[in-house]
């Protein structure tokens, strides 16, 4: 048993120099202990033996190792696991076999040492993000200190990094084992330090604390996400973390208020909106039915009103007049109205889908009635047609009104007759009822005016709501 | 009204510029001060120096130099018409600001935007003065990505590229018809026009680096632009569209997404409800798909919803596209050249290229993948290895419920 002692936890130069005496001898990983300064790295291990005087067998050739190996080799030496070195050589005394070894990222020992590199290139990273200088004066000029705990032995890795960015500055990077200072021109080393060594604050933190809570965004609190970046294990070092909890404590309120001053702000260029609403709407292309339509056929009615009527769609008429509710359904619609006392001009009427869609049947273009996804697309005009207008109700008539209202689909049968409440910010009450084309569909002439007068009665109810 | 100090500007004119999602400080030239003179290097890779509790990075110190603005545009917090408190700094203050957060590590360098006041040159012209000084009085050798203005003169628009690392141009929405509706100032022709600048600037400049080492550089981390999502009728198919056609056309580094969110304030015009976060997940990783997985930008379309042209919100949309073309799978990943491997959902980038090195020394079998991927029950039902071979699995109609995430309890104040 050989045991090889490293002066320094991360000495690469030491570590090559012993493993290259130990594998052009040949001895096997097992046979080797690997420590650091006096600290034993194996209780039972055979005192003897003495690596730094390794039997060199002349006819051995040397052993020649890849540029990736070497790379990875430095990176695990810095982790801070004890059987790092002991990894490390047996890798390298596989290579002696298997030159390609590190290649082969499905081996278990090159996963296990990809991984400790990646940890220590992890820590090498966050000391250079979250490490946090505090300006001291320092015998008439500045001089700026940070305190750092790392997790592997990457803070001498790191000078280099701070050297390069900070070289006008005079600083000190404190950490428990090692200390380095830099006075402008040359680096230096120290022993280990204590958090109390490194002073206590600086005016500008404040600034910088005003600058991360005003960057925050409360409209979108993402903890996981800032977690999974900024572990808690870091906070302690960065002043801007104690804004944290308040911050979140107080998102959701925030964003309510900024939602519900938005609401109330709606005023004198609502008009203005909806014009620019419906121009946009022109153009829409958000499903295919513009593809064969005339033209879009959007909401109509002064964006005051109280009530809202969503129908289904266009059909052949309102697509050539671009005008909702003209043709025969129209008809029947208008003057239902009137025997509810209700004036249209005072309404607001829309379709739930905004394009014509249909069958070519010979000359005619038969009514088609649109799918759950058509729906969906179009939805996002009579959302923004509800969030305008804040009608205090809306009809549904018919089913697909029902269920671009409601986001589901609806049986008018169930939900008829009564006041229901709408999903989402545009709110307010619905009232569903059928649409006026099922009255004109219905062969019975009986059956018509009974229907008929229902739906007046649907009428009359919804319009009792508005108050 | 009280003059403003420094620190409630700042509070005013960060608030201001949040809704800019680029924080990115990569992919400039390397640079660093070891010369003793000046302050700050450039790795090539940017560094996060904090993250806020919306989950975004904090890489640079994010401001506006003004937020008061001759413009109206209804999506933005700092329109004409708004009520928001307004300040401005001073060119020597942003300059401290940003020296002395650089100093003390908290910023990779400085992001620097603008409401336009009095004339788009003036306005243009404060913005280059900040960098300039930061570059020629103080040597500043960190990263300056500086936001320019459509309208500005051309010879301004070049001295910004001179100085920073990046420029940027918003195209604001993925639609004309929805920026004129919601910026009816800002014109799309004018806009793309000052992005083909920006172009031409980096590609001249590029190649005269490539003759004479003299040549001065022209905004070496490149050039990107920002769209916000939700506030217009474009569908994830049309976003996905604009964007392909602006990497294309302009070159750029990097689309971003900025989910509309509410603004205190708000125009009555922009809608009031939020698109789900999701949404700009899924649209970023569609973005990815097609920067880094080869993926076209039809096949990406093709992952949506046919009726609704939306990406769907519970799947990510390689898995969307693996589960609606079933065709290409299963994979062997003995044999598969790369772009075929990178279909696979649940094999990033990296794990591809494990897999591609490690398969010249072996057969891989189950066991070899899980060691190099997270998750190898999400990737099973999509390869074949030497001892596996998924035969029911790819068939299986009710495939998505295996491999999808389980649903999350919903937030209780989830938009």
């Amino acid at each position: 048993m050989r045991v090889v002692t490293l002066p320094l936890s991360d000495d690469f130069d030491a570590w090559r120099d012993a493993a290259r005496g130990l594998v052009t001898d040949g001895v096997p990983p097992d046979e080797v202990v690997w420590q650091v300064g006096d600290v034993p790295g194996d209780l039972f291990a055979a005192a003897g033996g003495d690596a730094s005087a390794p039997r060199h067998d002349p006819t051995t050739p040397a052993l020649k190792v890849s540029r990736a190996f070497i790379d990875l080799a430095r990176s695990v030496v810095l982790h801070s696991d004890p059987e790092r070195f002991a990894l490390l050589y047996t890798a390298l005394y596989r290579l002696r076999r298997e030159p390609k070894l590190v290649e082969d990222q499905a081996d278990p020992l090159v996963r296990r040492l990809d991984g400790l590199a990646k940890h220590v290139r992890r820590d090498i990273h966050k000391m250079r993000a979250f490490l946090r200088f505090r300006e001291v004066d320092d015998g008439g000029t500045p001089r700026f200190v940070a305190w750092w705990e790392p997790d592997h032995h990457i803070v001498r890795a790191n000078a280099a990094f701070f050297v390069n960015r900070f070289a006008s500055m005079r600083w000190s990077i404190l950490t428990p084992e090692i200390s380095l200072f830099w006075d402008g021109a040359a680096l230096s080393q120290g022993p280990g330090a204590a958090r109390g060594d490194a002073p206590e604050g600086d005016p500008i933190e404040d600034v910088w604390k005003t600058y991360y809570a005003s960057i925050f965004n409360p409209a979108r609190v993402k903890v996981g996400a800032m977690l999974k970046e900024m572990p808690r294990k870091y906070w302690k070092n960065m002043p801007e973390t104690a804004l944290v909890p308040e911050l979140l404590a107080t998102a959701q309120a925030r964003e309510s208020g900024m939602i519900e001053q938005a609401r109330t702000s709606i005023g004198g260029n609502a008009q203005a909106a909806w014009e620019a609403l419906r121009e946009e709407a022109m153009s829409c292309t958000r499903c295919h039915l513009y593809k064969h339509a005339t033209q879009t056929v959007f909401g109509e009615g002064p964006v005051g009103a109280s009530m809202m009527f969503v129908g289904e769609q266009p059909g052949d008429q309102e697509d050539l007049a671009g005008h909702p509710f003209v043709g025969p359904a129209g008809q029947v619609f208008n003057r239902a109205l009137a025997e509810a006392g209700i004036t249209r001009a005072e309404t607001y009427v829309t379709n739930a889908v905004k394009h014509f869609k249909f069958e070519p049947r010979g000359k005619r273009r038969i009514h088609a009635k649109p799918d759950a996804g058509e729906i969906t697309a179009c939805r996002w005009w009579i959302e923004q047609e509800q969030m305008l207008l804040r009608p205090k109700v809306t009809v549904a008539l018919g089913a697909t009104a029902a269920r671009s209202l409601f986001g589901k689909a609806m049986t008018i049968g169930r939900e008829r007759g009564r006041a229901l409440t709408l999903p989402g910010e545009g709110g307010g009450t619905a009232w569903i009822t059928v649409h006026p084309s099922y009255l004109l569909r219905l062969p019975d002439e009986a059956a018509k005016a009974a229907e008929y007068a229902k739906f007046v009665e649907d009428l009359k109810a919804a319009h009792a709501l508005v108050g | 009204m009280a003059q403003l100090d420094v620190k409630q500007k700042l509070a005013i004119l960060a608030d201001a510029a949040k809704y800019d999602a680029s924080c990115a400080s990569s992919g400039t030239s390397k640079r660093d001060s070891r010369d003793g003179k000046g302050l700050g290097s450039t790795e090539g890779m940017g560094i996060c120096h904090a993250y806020a509790p919306d989950g975004r990075c904090i890489s640079l110190l994010k401001i506006l130099l003004t937020n008061s603005c001759i413009f109206d545009c209804h999506y933005c917090i700092n329109r004409k018409s708004s009520n928001v408190q307004r300040a401005r700094f001073t060119a020597a203050e942003v300059v401290n600001l940003t020296l002395s957060f650089y100093r003390r590590n908290y910023i990779e360098g400085l992001f620097l935007s603008s409401g336009i006041i009095s004339s788009p040159d003036y306005t243009m012209e404060q913005i280059v003065e900040v960098a300039r000084s930061l570059r020629e009085d103080h040597h500043f050798r960190g990263y300056i990505h500086l936001k320019t203005i459509p309208d500005a003169d051309p010879e301004l628009v070049h001295q910004a590229g001179l100085y920073a690392d990046r420029v940027s141009i918003n195209v604001e929405l993925p639609t004309s018809s929805g920026l004129k509706r919601l910026a009816p100032e800002k014109d799309e022709a004018r806009i793309e026009g000052a992005m083909r600048g920006v172009t031409a600037s980096i590609a001249d400049l590029s190649d005269a680096k490539a003759k004479y080492k003299s040549a001065p550089r022209f905004a070496p981390a490149g050039q990107s632009t920002q769209m916000i999502v939700g506030a217009d009728a474009a569908t994830d198919g049309d976003i996905v569209g604009k964007a392909s056609q602006l990497y294309d056309r302009f070159n750029l580094r990097r689309v971003y997404y900025s989910a509309f969110s509410p603004i205190p304030d708000a125009s009555a015009v922009l809608p009031l409800q939020r698109p789900p976060l999701m949404r700009e997940h899924r649209l970023y990783q569609s973005d990815w798909l097609m920067r880094f997985y080869e993926f076209k930008p039809h096949e990406v379309v093709a992952a949506t919803d046919a009726a609704t042209g939306m990406l769907p919100l519970d799947i990510d949309p390689k898995l969307a596209w693996a589960l609606k073309f079933r065709e290409h799978f299963p994979v062997d990943v003995n044999r598969a050249p790369r772009e075929t491997l990178l279909r696979v959902p649940g094999l990033g980038v990296k794990a591809v290229k494990n897999i591609l090195a490690s398969r010249r020394w072996r057969r891989l079998r189950l066991d070899d993948v899980a060691r190099l991927t997270v998750s190898i029950a999400k990737i099973r039902p999509f390869i074949v290895t030497d001892d596996w071979r998924p035969v029911s699995l790819t068939d299986r109609a009710e495939l998505k419920p295996l491999v999808a995430p389980k649903k999350q309890q919903l937030e209780l104040f989830a938009a």
